[in-house]
């Protein structure tokens, strides 16, 4: 490091630097925050703790099926999962994600199934689902692109008379996904800018796994992340991104804050990126494994149990849960396999709503030239 | 009919759309209060209000990211780029997710988005302010491109771009804004994507869109007075292309010279005469000639004359195509 380098990274030490809300520390211990509380019961605590099991499923299959070939990549969410359900669930029918390419654990909140999300990764897809049914978005890839989209959605239900009302089942708002690397971004910035300019209703939910790639978070901020909405005018959070009644109490009001027409947050959800960025990276090139094994006492989800063990909980709920896992892994190896392959004469129909002449004479050309190919008898 | 000049016909044309359906937005900077740098938007802002003619912050990403959200709320946003050398910050936005959603989307998100960029030199700017970057459009799947080049077409192209289901980059000839023409508010105008023969000749055909459709006319009007009669087609729609009036006209003439403002290399000139030369192999009695803009940055101002191509610079190669 060169002697002009600044000093460390500041958030090294969140709890100084912008202290984190935590509800649930990772010992599975219930503790209180001034500003915050998770208004749920254990009952509530356990239909969590299923999305966190099943998410993290999900994540385990589509792993595994890439690794058998099914899938070209996969982009894992594992340790990731308390931020995406504890935010996902604070969401309304009538609002709207907009995600990155990691929100394995948000889709399984609005709704999509889960075997659609593999579509983009084996190749056969580049969206999947409908995003008006579900209200989220299709992964996006090109890294904070989303952000400005999800400041126009939230911009339209203001001009739409969406928010504001008083009423909790009208009143919408928007939450965007993005990572610690987006911040670097521009689009990231403009959609912050102009969600304050606008007093637009869009939630920045950014789970900092501290990893963009292989930069750690130090190479795409000088400072707490949550820290930056000051800078724009609008209010900041730092959560505790495995702690899921935290994630969901933080997000509840935000989200609340942005339907009643009082405009934007930043919630930083300070997290850890357990496995590589995608099944093609290998993390071990650039940290220690002795970080990775510091987080998985970490862990989103063992706290939960802990939790609920303490709680009473019986272990028939916990069997009952296994099963219903195992469920959703048979389906995903099945649909994966069954989902349709893609036809590139069809692709052609879908460029342009009122398609070209052009385009038709391409389409035309090609589907020629792939029947001339046919040996004879083959039908078709 | 009446006359106005383009840039009148632009904002008559806007106006228009935005009585006709609520659900369009006019947002970039200083379209408001200003009514747009060259004031293409004037007095709408006043009539229709802020919440639909919306002074964006200065951030172009930013416009052309929230028209996403915005069109996938269901509202068809008329965005205004300043200039053209300010398109390339919200590039991305354009080629990657204005672009692509419906193709992603398997047909189910529609972007209808109409960017509107003045383009091209000729008014002595400083740099940035004089580019032609419509190929960089045009080579884009997903993205219509079109360029009026006369009033009745500003009014009429600007509503129909505007009522496309797809996304249209809107190429406007700027320093043609203060030219009149005769505008018919009744007619029923031709389609958005369709080329027009704006002068019938027998001799060569020159084929042109947006600022350079005037330089060419009176390319055609001085060849004339020398005995040579020049067909001149007005493209309209750089994106997707429509030949048939070109294919027809080379036929007869056997002489094709394309000409447009920007650089040579890859620009619109090379498809159109690699698809002459496809479609009119045998009639052609000269290679297709190419008159453009060079391949330079654009230059400082007081050469931009010598730069575009002009009146003289046609006839050259129309003679270079003729004696071949």
């Amino acid at each position: 490091m060169s002697a002009t380098m600044p000093d460390a990274y500041v958030a090294d030490d969140p709890a100084e630097a912008f202290p984190l809300v935590q509800l649930l520390t990772p010992e599975g211990e219930r503790v209180t925050h001034p500003d915050y509380a998770y208004d749920g019961d254990d009952d509530s605590i356990r239909d969590l703790f299923r999305d966190l099991v099943l998410s993290r499923r999900i994540d385990f299959e589509a792993h595994a099926l890439q690794r058998h070939g099914e899938l070209g990549l996969w982009a894992p969410a594992l340790g990731q999962e308390a931020a995406q359900i504890g935010s996902g669930r604070a969401l309304r029918p009538q609002d709207f994600a907009f995600p990155t390419y990691r929100e394995h654990g948000v889709a399984l909140c609005r709704g999509v199934d889960p075997a659609l999300l593999l579509g983009l990764f084996r190749g056969v897809e580049l969206g999947g689902w409908d995003p008006v049914e579900h209200g989220f978005a299709l992964y996006s890839i090109v890294i904070g692109a989303q952000t400005l989209h999800a400041t126009g959605y939230a911009m339209g239900l203001t001009l739409d008379g969406e928010v504001g009302r008083n009423d909790p089942d009208r009143d919408a708002a928007v939450i965007a996904y993005f990572g610690d690397g987006a911040t670097s971004q521009g689009d990231v910035n403009e959609a912050f800018d102009w969600a304050a300019v606008f007093n637009a209703p869009v939630v920045f939910f950014c789970q900092n796994n501290q990893y963009a790639i292989s930069a750690s978070t130090d190479r795409n901020t000088r400072g707490p992340i949550a820290q930056r909405a000051g800078g724009f005018g609008f209010d900041g959070v730092r959560v505790d991104g495995n702690d899921v009644l935290a994630c969901h109490a933080v997000t509840t009001a935000a989200m609340q804050k942005a339907r009643n027409g009082e405009g934007p947050t930043l919630i930083e959800a300070y997290t850890y990126r357990m496995g590589a960025h995608t099944t093609s990276d290998d993390p071990t090139r650039y940290r220690d494994s002795s970080e990775v094994e510091t987080w998985k006492l970490k862990d989103p989800i063992e706290r939960v149990k802990r939790h609920l063990l303490t709680q009473g909980t019986p272990q028939d709920f916990f069997d009952a849960l296994d099963a219903e896992a195992d469920e959703l892994g048979k389906h995903l190896r099945e649909a994966c396999k069954a989902l349709p392959e893609p036809d590139l004469a069809t692709l052609f129909d879908n460029v342009y709503v009122d398609e070209s002449v052009e385009l038709q004479e391409q389409k035309a050309q090609y589907v020629a030239y792939r029947d001339s190919l046919e040996p004879e008898g083959s039908g078709s | 009919m009446t006359r106005m000049p383009l840039g009148k016909g632009l904002n008559a044309g806007l106006r228009a759309a935005m009585e006709a359906d609520s659900k369009v937005l006019i947002m970039g900077e200083d379209v408001g209060k200003l009514g747009g740098v060259f004031r293409i938007t004037d007095g709408l802002q006043k009539d229709f209000g802020e919440s639909r003619v919306i002074d964006a912050p200065l951030a172009e990403s930013g416009i052309i990211g929230t028209a996403v959200g915005l069109a996938m709320r269901g509202y068809r946003p008329v965005l205004e780029i300043q200039f053209d050398g300010f398109v390339y910050p919200a590039y991305d936005q354009i080629v990657s997710q204005v672009a692509k959603l419906h193709f992603r989307s398997s047909g189910r998100v529609a972007m209808p988005i109409v960017i509107r960029i003045p383009y091209g030199g000729g008014i002595g700017a400083v740099e940035h302010h004089s580019e032609s970057p419509e190929a960089q459009f045009a080579l884009t799947a997903g993205l219509k491109v079109v360029s009026c080049a006369n009033a009745n077409d500003a009014y009429w192209m600007i509503q129909q771009a505007i009522a496309s289901d797809d996304p249209v980059v809107f190429m406007e000839p700027k320093r043609r804004y203060w030219d009149q023409g005769e505008v018919d508010l009744d007619a029923e105008p031709i389609p958005l994507h369709a080329s027009q023969v704006v002068r019938e000749g027998t001799d060569a055909t020159v084929i042109t869109y947006g600022p350079t459709v005037k330089t060419c006319l009176e390319s055609a009007e001085a060849a004339a007075e020398e005995g040579t009669s020049i067909e001149v087609i007005d493209l309209r729609t750089l994106s997707p292309l429509d030949l048939d009036p070109v294919i027809a006209s080379v036929r007869r003439t056997g002489h094709a010279i394309v000409v447009h403002e920007a650089a040579q290399t890859l620009g619109l000139g090379a498809e159109i005469a690699a698809r002459i030369t496809e479609k009119c192999f045998y009639s052609l009695e000269a290679p297709v000639i190419r008159v453009t803009g060079y391949d330079l940055p654009y230059p400082p101002s007081r050469v931009e004359e010598e730069f575009l191509p002009g009146l003289d610079r046609v006839l050259e190669a129309v003679d270079r195509s003729l004696a071949f």
